[in-house]
């Protein structure tokens, strides 16, 4: 008997939490405010569900939930990544 | 582009927002890190739009187009004492987002091919997306309520409703059971009658939690937006979207824990809420304790003969916008070869790490900002401190007296200090609306004023 696919979805998914409580330990707690912007903008990667319900010729429901949907996600990711990026260039070293 | 090889492109966008979030661990690197997000986030999107299937080009453009100019236009504009706001709306649009894709995948199922052979939508779909969306409804009505907290469109006191535990166990379980009956029989309208609930449920989650525990909250909001999407990534079986959902899952719990220890408070109170409103209540009589009071020209004598000061600044420092002239003042004493440094506590600001980037704002090096655990030793050989916005992350009750509300809380050790100058506008107390026995105590010099105005007044004493 094949192995359910979503088994190995649930894998990646545990090993992706522990690599992520590491990875979250190691950010220095002066740049938590930009862990939250950018947190932010990589979980928009959501778009991608919204592309898909958007994407094909034929018109529905489901292409109008995908367009406002990728309307949202793309609000986030400009903006996550454009804020993220004004936080960082202001924390500036002393020895300029 | 081959299964196969679209597999591959998203496990690279995986990758990419792994070493996005790993730059963060110093400001350096983190200017890459966040390069390397943005390269994860295209990879992502072009993957999915070179599918055969994705046709309507000029939807996407349009929706990129639109939702990109006011992404960036909000981006650039927002005031760094409005960031909690700005990620708490974001986090709302995750959400909405969230359930927008479920509900689109529960409307035209083939298209994400997740149909049966019953021409039903099949059995692990319905339990992904049903997660997905109560989580993503939960995290927009939630962010919603917390965006009006913070932006002072409702009241940061919290609302305690009559009954409002019995009421949310009621609607998390109807939740529950029509998500078991929707699994067993996907009928659309349980669907929709469990995500108006998850809606309603992530408003009475919020609006009992008082201003004070919004760094908590926001937290907590920036973890379910993780779980939301990684419930839809696992509908949509897209790696890259699973794999986010676990770091951003995992990232807001760890953040939520850090505050939460930073408070001394547990998940539990803070869920249970009523703790902490915009301003405490009336300090509770013993006011006529005796304060030593003094001027800017006092407070400047006091800098000017210190070798080493250090600035312990709270989010009233960012509300009178004093942070300007503090570093001027600050600027004007390491002039003098005065040792300047900044104690940040956890919870200083509105959100975690806030004060760091209102500081960085007003020039402040980021060598000079130090974390609470690696400057309290420090207290005891400096000359004067400077409290400057804050109240009870610097109050010694934390420590001696087993009664205070917020015994236990890790506090900054400021009263161990030759002096502490203590700029406030009255004694009024703090958030957890306790007295600060440091007010009174024999080397604090309280200085009553406007913090922006006392920090101008002392950099021209200077």
């Amino acid at each position: 008997m094949e192995v359910d696919p979503l088994i190995w979805e649930l894998s990646i998914f545990v090993l992706a939490v522990f690599v992520g409580y590491y990875v979250i330990w190691s950010v220095t707690p002066a740049l938590h405010t930009p862990l939250m912007a950018i947190t932010n903008a990589v979980s928009s990667v959501i778009i991608v569900g919204a592309l898909i319900a958007a994407g094909p010729e034929e018109f529905s429901a489901a292409k109008v939930l995908g367009f406002v949907a990728m309307t949202l996600a793309a609000v986030n990711i400009f903006g996550g990544f454009v804020v993220t990026q004004r936080m960082l260039a202001m924390f500036r070293s002393r020895k300029r | 582009m081959s299964p196969n090889l679209t597999a591959l492109a998203y496990l690279a966008a995986s990758v990419l927002f792994i070493l996005a979030l790993r730059g963060l661990s110093s400001p350096a690197a983190a200017r890459r890190g966040n390069l390397m997000g943005i390269g994860g986030m295209a990879i992502a999107i072009a993957t999915t739009v070179v599918n055969p299937d994705i046709v309507s080009y000029g939807w996407i453009a349009a929706a990129l187009a639109i939702g990109g100019v006011i992404g960036t236009v909000v981006a650039r504009r927002i005031e760094m004492t409005a960031m909690p706001q700005l990620i708490a709306g974001f986090h709302s649009l995750v959400g909405m987002a969230a359930v927008l894709v479920a509900s689109a995948a529960l409307n035209h199922p083939s298209t994400y091919g997740i149909v049966d052979a019953a021409g039903l939508i099949r059995f692990p779909s319905r339990i992904e997306m049903s997660l997905g969306v109560i989580v993503g409804a939960i995290t927009f009505s939630g962010s919603i309520v917390a965006f009006a907290k913070l932006q002072g469109l409702m009241s940061g006191d919290p609302v305690m409703l009559p009954g409002r535990h019995v009421i949310n166990i009621v609607l998390a379980l109807a939740i529950v059971v029509l998500m078991v009956m929707f699994v067993g029989n996907p009928d659309p309208n349980l669907f929709w009658v469990f995500t108006a609930l998850a809606f309603v449920i992530g408003v009475l989650l919020i609006i009992p939690i008082g201003g004070a525990d919004m760094p908590v909250v926001i937290s907590m909001l920036n973890s379910y937006s993780g779980w939301a999407a990684a419930g839809i990534g696992f509908t949509l079986e897209n790696s890259a979207l699973i794999v986010t959902g676990a770091l951003v899952g995992s990232s807001g719990a760890i953040l939520s824990y850090v505050m939460v220890k930073a408070m001394n408070r547990s998940f539990l109170s803070v869920i249970l809420g009523g703790f902490g409103g915009d301003a405490g209540p009336a300090a509770k009589g013993k006011n006529d304790r005796p304060v030593k009071s003094g001027s800017a020209e006092d407070a400047a004598f006091v800098l000017k003969n210190a070798a080493s000061v250090i600035i312990v600044p709270g989010y009233g420092m960012a509300v009178a916008q004093a942070q300007h002239a503090l570093a001027e003042t600050a600027d004007k004493l390491k002039e003098m070869g005065i040792r300047v440094r900044y104690a940040i506590h956890p919870v200083a600001g509105r959100m975690p790490g806030h004060m760091n980037v209102l500081l960085a704002e007003a020039d402040v090096p980021y060598e000079d900002v130090v974390e609470l655990e690696e400057i309290n030793a420090d207290f005891a050989d400096t000359d004067a401190v400077i409290v400057i916005g804050a109240n009870d992350v610097t109050n010694p009750a934390a420590k001696k007296d087993p009664k205070s509300p917020i015994f236990g809380m890790p506090i900054l050790e400021v009263e161990r200090a030759k002096t502490v100058l203590f700029i406030k506008r009255s004694l009024a107390p703090g958030y957890a609306g306790i007295d600060n026995d440091l007010f009174y105590a024999e080397n604090t010099m309280m200085l009553f004023a406007d913090a922006k105005k006392m920090m101008q007044d002392i950099a021209k004493e200077l």
